[in-house]
């Protein structure tokens, strides 16, 4: 049994971001983090791991110097990575990047008893699209916003959480799981894990690596073949200088309601 | 395994089937971005000279259909089976692919609920076409879609008015990187044009009755077996405690990391302020993140988009993240004690204290002031 989990290397959007003159964003003066919601896709594979000694396959698309972070996933305890980069794949939306992965995760292999999971969503983009675009390339079932899994045999019983309550959902693997960050407490690297994680497989898939399989087409992989295209990105203006008002005791409340009353607010 | 993906090759042209709005319901109950969305897709039928549609799935659902039509739809697609009851990623995208393939919309909006963007990439990537995730505005109109610019953009003006004003693609603007950068992404070459929008930000237009009792109902042929699907629904649970409206709420108060030297006790006073301002409590990322409140309060780029016509800040310092789900607000007043936070460049009304000292004198001072109206 193998569970492949897909991560990615993100800017750090939580605390401060740098923005450059033309709009685009200064990923240079940004801390490079492994994204959020990937890393309790890891751990719930690392969790499964413990109970049915699968082996844990990490897979990201990106550039280069992201082997510094499947390193760091591998000294969790991840037993082999996978990194998919190319010139080819750049500027791929969604919809490319989906044919991408689901062509890298192809070539691993995805057998009967095999489970794919992902984060919900990555932080730079937030789209939540990319887990569900791989299930529909690879043809699985998915279940997406996991909070709980337990598996018996063949089957996963899944907490799928919903903004007014949630489902409980069977399904058989294979299939694809997107997780939230509610499903568990990720681990941290452990000594030895730092030790080994650079004697653990790491491999790159290039498009050389992958040019046999259908889904990776010129005409649907990278900028030339994805669906949606940027129109016109843009910084949103700051709004105007409010009021501060001096002090803090009960004569800066009295007069801030008594703005308020005045504009009718209250 | 099965390789259900189907190109899409029909010709753009073909695709003249009208707006259509995947319109939600859970346990028989419209969701109320349906309406947002439908009120949203009329503006933009208008724009392009097409007509709307909703369609919805379920299971004896053709009564609530009609209601669409007095926000502005002009006919429902209903699809009606015992196996549409709940909603399954497999049934749902089947019967939706079916029948957009036959009836060609143009554009296709999807709330963006846990619902809507579980099944919108799924749908997306069976058609062959681009979606663009959690839109918070739309437009086909290029002279409207400058107009927007101008208000939402630092762009120079000479660049708004360079651009060419006979494209007709859905224009899908959305906030990226947190809300740092907003981009408009369109799909020229395939259709239908796909969005999920974020719930809370379209606007409900006002119920026309005699539109309602003149909406058409369409109940499109599919077909739909058990042996479609391939995850099964065990149960459905309502979270037993009441979640907080924010999103229809006409004031939030707000706490952030600003309580935590007493947690209990700081939410105790957003509770009591929201009570004299008649509004609900919400929070800020670090206080989902650290077990304070739950989920359903988190107000921010990953949590809720709120406009309500008051927002209190009581000690968040205004990340980008957070900023990006309460900027619209009509009216914000921050209290923080650190006067260089960023919530303070976006605050109408700013106040450089302790929230602990200053919400209490605040709510009396509210007080009294209803009382002297």
């Amino acid at each position: 049994m193998k569970i492949i989990v897909c991560v990615k290397q993100v800017p750090d959007t939580s605390g401060k971001v740098a923005v450059n003159p033309d709009g685009t964003l200064n990923r240079a003066s940004m801390a490079a983090i492994t994204n959020p919601d990937d890393l309790n896709a890891v751990e719930a594979a690392l969790v499964l791991k413990e109970q049915t000694g699968a082996e844990v396959i990490v897979v990201s698309m990106g550039p280069p110097p992201a082997e510094g972070m499947l390193r760091e996933v591998m000294a969790r305890g991840v037993d082999r990575a996978v990194l998919v980069s190319g010139r080819e794949f750049g500027g791929s939306d969604t919809y490319a990047t989906s044919q991408i992965l689901a062509a890298a995760i192809n070539k691993i292999g995805v057998g009967p008893e095999d489970i794919v999971m992902c984060g919900r969503q990555a932080i730079d983009g937030d789209t939540a699209q990319v887990g569900p675009q791989i299930a529909e390339k690879l043809g699985l079932p998915q279940v997406s916003y996991a909070a709980e899994i337990k598996k018996d045999g063949d089957t996963l019983t899944i907490k799928r959480m919903l903004e007014d309550g949630y489902m409980t959902i069977k399904v058989k693997t294979p299939c694809l799981i997107t997780c939230i960050k509610e499903l568990n407490n990720p681990r941290y690297m452990s000594v030895n894990g730092i030790f080994e994680c650079y004697a653990k497989p790491y491999e790159i898939f290039d498009y050389n690596t992958l040019k046999d399989d259908p889904l990776i087409d010129p005409s649907t992989i990278g900028l030339k073949g994805s669906p949606t295209n940027i129109f016109k990105s843009f910084t949103p203006p700051q709004k105007g200088v409010g009021m501060m008002l001096e002090g803090a005791d009960k004569a800066t409340c009295d007069k801030l309601a008594g703005i308020l009353a005045a504009k009718h607010m209250i | 395994m099965k390789n259900m993906s189907n190109y899409n090759s029909a010709a753009i042209e073909e695709f003249n089937g009208g707006i259509w709005v995947f319109c939600e319901q859970r346990q028989g109950k419209m969701m109320p971005t349906s309406f947002e969305l439908i009120s949203e897709g009329r503006k933009l039928a208008d724009e392009l000279g097409s007509k709307l549609y909703g369609l919805l799935l379920g299971s004896n659902v053709e009564g609530i259909a009609k209601e669409l039509g007095g926000y502005g739809a002009d006919g429902v697609y209903v699809c009606d089976s015992p196996l549409l009851e709940n909603y399954t990623t497999d049934g749902y995208t089947k019967v939706i692919c079916d029948v957009i393939r036959e009836y060609k919309p143009e554009a296709m909006l999807i709330g963006a609920t846990n619902i809507g963007r579980d099944l919108g990439p799924r749908c997306a990537a069976r058609l062959h076409t681009g979606l663009c995730a959690d839109c918070t505005h739309l437009d086909i109109d290029v002279p409207k879609y400058k107009d927007f610019l101008r208000s939402a953009s630092t762009l120079a003006p000479a660049m708004i008015d360079s651009i060419k004003e006979d494209d007709r693609n859905l224009k899908m603007t959305r906030p990226a990187f947190g809300g740092h950068l907003m981009a408009t992404i369109i799909c020229p070459r395939f259709r239908p044009a796909m969005a999920t929008v974020r719930p809370g930000v379209m606007k409900k237009a006002a119920f026309d009755q005699a539109k309602a009792d003149a909406c058409q109902i369409i109940k499109p042929n599919f077909s739909l077996t058990e042996a479609d699907l391939d995850t099964q629904v065990v149960e459905v649970v309502k979270a037993a405690k009441k979640m907080v409206d924010l999103i229809g709420a006409d004031v939030v108060v707000s706490v952030g990391r600003g309580i935590s030297k007493d947690v209990e006790g700081g939410i105790k006073l957003a509770e009591e302020l929201a009570e004299v301002l008649g509004g609900v409590v919400g929070g800020s990322r670090a206080t989902i993140d650290s077990g304070w409140l739950s989920a359903d309060h988190q107000v921010g780029q990953t949590g809720k988009t709120v406009h309500p016509k008051i927002y209190v800040a009581l000690g968040i310092s205004g990340a980008i993240q957070h900023k990006a789900g309460m900027q619209d607000s009509e009216c914000i007043i921050a209290v923080n004690k650190n006067e260089s936070a960023p919530i303070f460049e976006i605050a109408d009304y700013g106040i450089c204290g302790d929230l602990f000292k200053v919400t209490p004198l605040l709510i009396e001072a509210i007080k009294a002031a209803k009382a002297a109206k």
